[in-house]
């Protein structure tokens, strides 16, 4: 009974708005993301820059993609590495 | 020197041209000159909505073209001194207007104008770039729906793009019942998202069907709660600080039951 119960409430508390905010949310990350490549451009110019301090890599293959799947939206990034690199130069503050 | 304010959506069908209608006789009923444009070049409707459909002569395109003066192609309102409708060619495509000339037109009506006001086509194509082209304010209007929010977040990101900085935010045929029992986004949940300050809350009034079937405008009626709505809208514009108003204050019977049982 109570676990009846516990369901029902559960069930009304995900109310047709919410999904409708949380599809939105998600669909407009896409697009805002879509509107401007320059940005995404901007991001993968400061991966490299970043990553390559550290590693190797293959910079012509680099990708870097918003992925969304079931209601997480997640920055992935593909990035070839040749070898580490022996002596890591920290960069003074 | 007027103002040129764009109203706009991206999506159709969500009420532009109600909205350029209303707003544009509130402010001509307090008084100001008034010139309503519409930009939907094709499909001219602001006409019909206005009730003036029977006396257009020259429209926007005649003017860009050089065919008339301006003065010639506006109507003016019999209803409300001041209130001019400058309508679109409905023979036409958009592309017989360049943003260029847009922009010509719309000085020339801020010199003899308070307000110029622009009904945008739908889309995002040339039509939207033509009504926007003149424009230094923009009003963006939505519905409490995924799609139509959807689109105004694109209208808006295009809008600042254009220099069109900090548009408003105008939510159309919000049902008070339905956000109550969670069916409708509330309009936090939209001002959540796309970010923008809000002009006003219209809610859904079968009262915009009857005037519109008679060229009426809504904002005349002072029992109407759309009515109400526009005029508080038109009173921001002006400068006006206008708190939102109640949205259920004539709600259902139990709704009032509760709130006179001081449980609501």
């Amino acid at each position: 009974m109570l676990e009846f119960l516990a369901r029902l409430f559960q069930r009304h508390s995900l109310s047709s708005k919410d999904v409708a905010k949380e599809r939105l949310r998600l669909v407009l990350v896409h697009d805002r993301a879509n509107i401007s490549p320059e940005l995404l451009q901007l991001l993968k110019d400061d991966l490299i820059k970043t990553v390559s301090k550290y590693f190797e890599i293959e910079e012509k293959s680099l990708e870097v993609t918003l992925d969304t799947s079931d209601d997480v939206v997640a920055l992935v990034a593909s990035i070839p590495v040749h070898r580490v690199k022996r002596s890591v130069k920290v960069a003074s503050v | 020197m007027g103002e040129v304010i764009v109203i706009t959506s991206g999506k159709g069908g969500v009420g532009k041209t109600t909205a350029t209608a209303n707003i544009g006789a509130g402010l001509a009923m307090r008084g100001y000159k008034v010139a309503l444009v519409d930009a939907d070049i094709g499909l001219r409707n602001l006409d019909v909505v206005l009730g003036l459909e029977n006396r257009i002569v020259y429209d926007l395109v005649d003017v860009a073209h050089g065919h008339c003066r301006l003065k010639q192609a506006l109507i003016k309102d019999k209803r409300f001194e001041g209130l001019y409708l400058l309508p679109a060619a409905q023979t036409k495509d958009k592309t017989a207007v360049k943003p260029e000339q847009m922009k010509e037109i719309c000085l020339q009506l801020k010199e003899e104008f308070d307000f110029v006001i622009i009904d945008c086509p739908a889309g995002i194509e040339q039509g939207f770039r033509n009504a926007i082209a003149g424009a230094e304010k923009a009003i963006v209007i939505t519905t409490p729906e995924v799609s139509a929010v959807r689109d105004a977040d694109r209208v808006i990101g295009l809008l600042e793009a254009a220099e069109l900085r900090e548009p408003k935010l105008v939510v159309n045929r919000l049902r008070p019942r339905m956000v109550r029992q969670g069916d409708m986004m509330t309009i936090e949940d939209i001002i959540d998202i796309l970010a923008v300050d809000l002009l006003g809350v219209i809610p859904e009034d079968e009262q915009i069907i009857v005037t519109t079937n008679r060229g009426d405008t809504v904002v005349l009626m002072d029992r109407s709660r759309s009515g109400e709505a526009f005029r508080n809208i038109t009173r921001r514009i002006l400068g006006e600080p206008v708190p939102l108003m109640e949205l259920e204050r004539d709600g259902h019977f139990f709704a009032r039951l509760r709130r006179i049982m001081g449980l609501g």
